[in-house]
């Protein structure tokens, strides 16, 4: 029995540690094909056409620029949108709302995050774009500030909820000695519960940027497409064309191992790469949190 | 095409019900490589084959052989309220390229004009930008504006362009609805200015016109064979046009 036993608690171990590094090894091997595929693209182009300003690969023109400036406007458009908002919801939810307001409002974001982003792309094309021209006076409502608005849709869920966990996870401690200094709720959310759970308020916007950025479905509804290189704040209200959209575009198209195959890859690469960076600046900031907490515990 | 191709598999189907014709759609471009990858036994196509489609194709023992199955008029549609209703292949060539920017410039409102295209994966997008933007013209190397919007599907096209009072797209006849504006072209500013139609496209006066495709791996045999000679009858014919695309030369058909 004894023996049966200590061979059961063996498998079970393994097969959780295989689980564990499993994502590890996935990621790997995804990255390692994206490079085999991807990596040709820097030998078959020269690098002053991968840097030009011209996406047009039918005929031959692979410049990345408008397409790496495209995703940068949308997602830095949907944090100015999502990040204010989602801090402001977990606040309210976190610490102001009363229990009934809580438990509408909890689930409402969970479901959101659940709605696929190609009928909110549906929604974007056929209710926002046409609202935003008439509105902001715009040739077409097709552009990167349809998409942004979108994409902050996506991000906001992640925004929220994590956020909200940052806050609940601040001693009630904090804000008691808060409050008993006679200062106000808001002056103690503002001055004392936002501040302790920064790092964590912090990482919940990293990872719903994150999200933003690889979003596919939704900007390749709304933002026209067009491959154009964003010019100050006129950009926002022009149309765009993101890495993602491109991918999703053309690769069904495209001949397996042709120049445009893999320079499409070289997307990939790109993409993964930002969005790496990201989840890494993230992650730092937990990392960073860990150590405070660990310094006050000892 | 997938319409047409779907009608077609479904009326088959319903004279033969021991065959089983199934249709994906996702453009030229997919179903040449599907062929190519031998997939699929028969690919629609709005343009001809390409030559590096074609080596590719051999590569892998496949010869592609090509099939004319239908006719289709390129309309090039307006908002219903934009005044223009007649523009010549040039000016249209002029307003995709950049050169024509506003729609006073060609008789309209003083307007911005946004273009629509569909996205370059498309056999209708290739048949455009050498038939029209580049005006048949060989060593003509225009491109489209930068600015032209691409979008990823014919449905998108018909409805940006009637919600929009300043777009301009261009679509397959089948796919243009009512609630737009179909304009009427020209070949040169003394050719007449005409609409497409069954008739305009096999007397050749309406100029953005072309052949709609299939592909099979070799020479047809079997049910492949009887499937294609069946789309050539009268019966199929119909169907081509029903859809509002162009019937081969020889099919008669009123509404």
């Amino acid at each position: 029995m004894e023996k049966t036993k200590d061979w059961k608690e063996k498998i079970i171990l393994w097969a959780i540690r295989l689980s564990g590094y499993s994502a590890i090894i996935f990621v790997g091997l995804i990255f390692i094909y994206l490079l085999r595929e991807g990596l040709p693209a820097l030998g078959e182009v020269p690098l002053s056409n991968l840097f030009s300003s011209c996406w047009y690969p039918i005929e031959d023109f692979f410049g990345l620029t408008p397409l790496l400036a495209g995703s940068l406007i949308v997602t830095l458009g949907a944090t100015i949108i999502a990040v204010p908002i989602g801090i402001c919801t977990a606040v309210y939810i976190a610490e102001v709302a009363p229990q009934w307001a809580r438990e509408i409002l909890k689930p409402s974001v969970e479901v959101l995050a659940g709605i696929p982003s190609v009928v909110l792309g549906f929604f974007g094309f056929v209710i926002l774009a046409p609202y935003l021209r008439l509105l902001l006076d715009l040739p077409t409502g097709l552009t990167a500030f349809a998409g942004s608005m979108l994409l902050a849709a996506t991000a906001l869920p992640t925004i929220v909820s994590v956020s909200e966990d940052a806050l609940y996870s601040v001693p009630k401690s904090y804000r008691d000695a808060s409050i008993a200094l006679g200062v106000t709720e808001w002056q103690t959310i503002w001055n004392v519960t936002l501040p302790a759970a920064r790092s964590g308020v912090l990482t919940a916007c990293m990872l719903g940027i994150g999200r933003a950025v690889g979003e596919t479905m939704a900007v390749l509804m709304v933002t026209g497409n067009a491959p154009v290189i964003p010019r100050g704040l006129s950009g926002f209200f022009a149309p765009v064309r993101t890495m993602t959209a491109t991918i999703a575009a053309e690769m069904g198209e495209v001949a397996t191992g042709s120049v445009h195959y893999h320079v499409l890859f070289l997307i990939g690469i790109t993409l993964f790469i930002v969005t790496l960076l990201i989840n890494l600046t993230a992650a730092s900031v937990v990392f960073r949190k860990r150590q405070r907490s660990e310094r006050i515990l000892s | 095409m997938v319409n047409l191709a779907l009608a077609w598999a479904e009326a088959y189907q319903a004279i033969h019900p021991d065959i089983r014709v199934s249709v994906t759609g996702g453009g030229t471009g997919t179903g040449i490589a599907a062929l190519i990858n031998g997939t699929v036994d028969l690919a629609n196509a709005s343009r001809e084959i390409k030559p590096e489609e074609e080596t590719s194709a051999k590569r892998n023992g496949i010869q592609p052989v090509e099939h004319v199955v239908a006719r289709d008029a390129i309309a090039i549609i307006v908002h219903p309220e934009n005044p223009v209703s007649q523009l010549t292949l040039r000016q249209i060539s002029d307003i995709y390229s950049g050169a024509i920017n506003n729609w006073q410039e060609v008789g309209g409102e003083d307007r911005v004009i946004v273009r629509l295209s569909r996205e370059t994966n498309s056999g209708t997008h290739i048949y455009f930008l050498e038939e029209v933007l580049r005006l048949g013209e060989k060593d003509n190397k225009t491109l489209f504006s930068v600015d032209t919007l691409l979008l990823p599907s014919s449905q998108g096209i018909t409805a940006e362009v009637s919600d929009n009072p300043n777009a301009i797209g261009y679509d397959g006849l089948g796919y243009v609805t009512p609630d737009v504006k179909i304009i009427k072209v020209a070949r040169r500013e003394d050719s007449p200015y005409v609409l497409p139609s069954t008739t305009t496209v096999n007397d050749s006066s309406y100029p953005i016109a072309r052949d709609l495709y299939m592909y099979t791996a070799g020479e047809p045999a079997g049910n492949i064979r009887d499937y294609l000679n069946w789309i050539l009858t009268p019966t199929a014919q119909k169907i081509v046009f029903d859809l509002g695309f162009v019937p081969i030369a020889g099919n008669e058909f009123n509404n």
